[in-house]
């Protein structure tokens, strides 16, 4: 069986070196590059010793998933292909991974949602396979544009969600999210989202490891269940099938399971806190007011403050980096001080605003908004006009709203 | 390998189960012609299972997993179904994970096991029903035939789902009256053995599992040519007496019955030509391995 350890310091076909995963995060040179967030997965990619990645086009998506295509070609993946549509694909996935590789994928929108029926299995299976979603709109009729509704539809599927602001933390968390994932006490999938265009198609200085080294390869026999591989073959894998059994035993088994499963979302808790330096960033909390936001909406509550400082109005920011494991306590602390909680979002149902009033006490706190949708962008004025409304400030005019 | 890596330690020996005890003693792991003739003479890799009583498919069952070439380094993909309820019970590593994606995981699963075992033999085998081959699950079945994915795909076609009571599949003949047929089905059988010829799959037999030699040869076949060339197709009568109204004791009748001449599962072969010279190759080398034991054999009683 594989050690991990025993590989740190050797090379591997493509001369990259494996090295330790905090030394090559935290310690190792950086070199600032300027890039698009599509041309940052693959160079994330580059460093992360997959065994195997599938693609399927579907915007905004594809171009990262045809660079990665790029990058099978020159010989740093182990297998590469494009799959039928995201139902298989992420089934493709799964089969890869129950074979003990290291898997990625990237999905967004409508794709994210044909293959739903996946992700409680993948979870269950316990397949540590990273799925990037870069998140567009779900609605009818048909739209491309960037919108945050299909995180949602993830939060409960057992999987580990986090949502980057930025390229920058798109490059870090796909190295550091494998290494969260496949922790054996945790061994879950990870949806690693981000906003679709506003991140994969904009140009941005990110800050990248060397190109020679790469993640320690994955080590299919840390599993708390076995590796499909016949090497350890099994006698049989229980006496009585689960599946339809209706007994008591089943339906314990299936509850027991189900736990485990979100024990282990609690589990990746620890080792989150610990890559991603805490589950939330935080900013002046003690204001009165605080901006809760995660993604893109991070980057205009930012910008929403310091137009506000400039009126004299002192506002919070709490950015929220991991959606599961949820930042329960974190939020709360953050929060305790603010008499008014906004949550700006990209999406009509203000799903983040929902999961806060749900975690602070005085809810009434919570204002679920701005919300912009189906593609709608989401100046920083709006933000501020909704804080100052609710202040009783006087702002603004906003178009054709007749106010 | 043989049976080196289900060794137990001798200090647990005593409190495995019998079964696990009596497949380190006796199973046909490793065991280079093995066959449907070892069932009764060794441990199979099927314990006890929870099909209906006389359903063919645990005939099936036991036939393929006595005459898999290479048990040891094979990984098989089921769906849901009847199969899935017997998968728990085989002394192999299997994958059920959802509903008519079987060839998808195939796929995936089988690239994984050639990125990470380069030079070795790991073969994958896919076993479902009609509902999940053809039905649920068409896209991926010929998806797979069309990349050329190197595994096998068998349907146990029973021509109904049979798990969920009896419904009208894809693979049920015209007119049959069924669950969600009830006026008799209106098209006409799919002909998936000929789409599979058409799909691009090298190997392709429309049989029932009446005989077990017969099963034993056409499995081998299959999961060479997978292994050599490209995907390999076995779609195989295995009727629900349940469903079609049959004693426990009818099952085999029904199946000679079905695979006359003039009905539906007369056996139908395809063989590429690629896959034709790789199975008179083996059968060369077969010929000339029995001829050796022989020769062996005569001279050890001179």
């Amino acid at each position: 069986m594989a050690d991990t350890h025993s590989v740190i310091g050797t090379k591997n076909k493509k001369g990259q070196t494996y090295t330790d995963t905090w030394k090559m995060m935290n310690e190792a040179p950086r070199t600032p590059s300027f890039f698009t967030g599509s041309e940052v997965i693959k160079e994330a990619i580059r460093r992360a010793s997959c065994d195997v990645m599938i693609a399927y086009p579907i915007t905004p998506q594809s171009e990262a998933a045809a660079l990665i295509g790029e990058l099978f070609a020159e010989g740093y993946i182990g297998d590469y292909f494009r799959g039928e549509s995201e139902f298989a694909v992420m089934s493709q996935c799964a089969g890869a991974s129950f074979g003990g590789a290291r898997v990625f994928t990237t999905t967004a929108g409508p794709g994210t949602m044909r293959a739903m029926e996946n992700f409680p299995m993948w979870a269950g299976a316990r397949l540590p396979i990273q799925m990037i979603v870069t998140c567009r709109g779900i609605n009818s009729p048909l739209s491309i544009q960037p919108d945050t509704l299909e995180i949602a539809y993830l939060l409960n599927t057992g999987m580990l969600v986090w949502h980057a602001e930025t390229a920058q933390d798109f490059f870090d968390w796909i190295l550091k999210g494998y290494i969260v994932s496949e922790e054996p006490d945790v061994h879950l999938p990870l949806a690693l989202c981000c906003d679709g265009f506003f991140v994969t198609h904009t140009k941005d200085v990110v800050n990248l490891t060397p190109a020679d080294m790469c993640l320690p390869p994955y080590d299919p026999y840390r599993s708390p269940v076995p590796c499909m591989d016949m090497e350890c073959p099994p006698v049989r894998m229980m006496r009585d099938p689960f599946v339809m059994k209706s007994n008591y035993i089943s339906y314990a088994t299936h509850a027991s399971w189900q736990q485990e499963i979100w024990a282990a979302v609690e589990r990746s808790r620890k080792h989150t806190i610990h890559w991603l330096n805490g589950l939330v960033d935080t900013e002046n909390t003690d204001a009165d007011i605080v901006i809760v936001a995660s993604g893109t909406a991070v980057s205009q509550g930012r910008e929403a403050i310091r137009m506000l400082e400039d009126e004299g109005v002192r506002c919070g920011l709490v950015k929220v980096k991991a959606l599961r494991p949820w930042p329960e306590e974190e939020i709360r602390e953050a929060t305790k001080n603010a008499k008014h909680i906004f949550v700006p979002e990209f999406n009509v149902t203000g799903w983040l605003a929902k999961e806060i009033r749900a975690t602070v006490p005085n809810h009434q706190r919570v204002h679920a908004g701005p919300h912009v949708c189906g593609g709608m962008t989401m100046p920083p004025e709006i933000i501020v006009s909704e804080i100052k409304t609710t202040l009783g400030m006087k702002t603004f005019s906003l178009a054709g709203r007749g106010s | 390998m043989s049976k080196e890596r289900i060794q137990i330690s001798e200090a647990l020996y005593d409190i495995m189960p019998s079964d696990y005890q009596d497949l380190v003693k006796s199973a046909t792991y490793g065991k280079e012609d093995r066959g449907w003739k070892d069932i009764g003479t060794s441990k199979e890799l099927i314990e006890q299972h929870s099909l209906c009583a006389g359903c063919p498919e645990s005939m099936a069952f036991r036939y393929i997993l006595a005459s898999l070439p290479n048990p040891e380094d094979t990984v098989m993909v089921g769906s849901t179904g009847c199969t899935s309820l017997v998968f728990p019970m085989v002394a192999v590593h299997n994958i059920h994970s959802l509903f008519g994606n079987q060839n998808a995981i195939a796929s995936g699963l089988k690239r994984a096991l050639s990125v990470r075992f380069p030079g070795r033999v790991k073969d994958v085998v896919v076993l479902a029903g009609d509902g999940a081959t053809v039905d649920i699950g068409l896209d991926m079945t010929l998806q797979a035939w069309f990349r050329q994915e190197k595994f096998t795909t068998i349907c146990f076609d029973n021509e109904l789902y049979a798990n969920t009571g009896g419904q009208e599949s894809g693979l049920m003949q015209k007119g049959f009256v069924a669950k969600m047929a009830p006026v008799g089905k209106l098209f006409d059988k799919v002909r998936l053995p000929e789409i599979a010829r058409e799909s691009g799959c090298h190997y392709v037999v429309n049989c029932t599992v009446s005989k077990p030699s017969l099963v034993e040869k056409v499995i081998r076949n299959a999961v060479h040519v997978a292994r050599e060339i490209g995907p390999t197709y076995l779609q195989l009568y295995t009727p629900c007496i349940l469903e079609i109204g049959k004693n426990s004791m009818e099952g085999l009748q029904e199946m000679r019955d079905s695979e006359k001449p003039t009905e539906r599962f007369a056996y139908k072969e395809y063989i590429s030509e690629p896959a034709k010279q790789l199975l008179a190759e083996l059968a060369a080398k077969d010929k000339e391995r029995k001829a050796a034991a022989k020769q062996l054999a005569g001279q050890a009683s001179a």
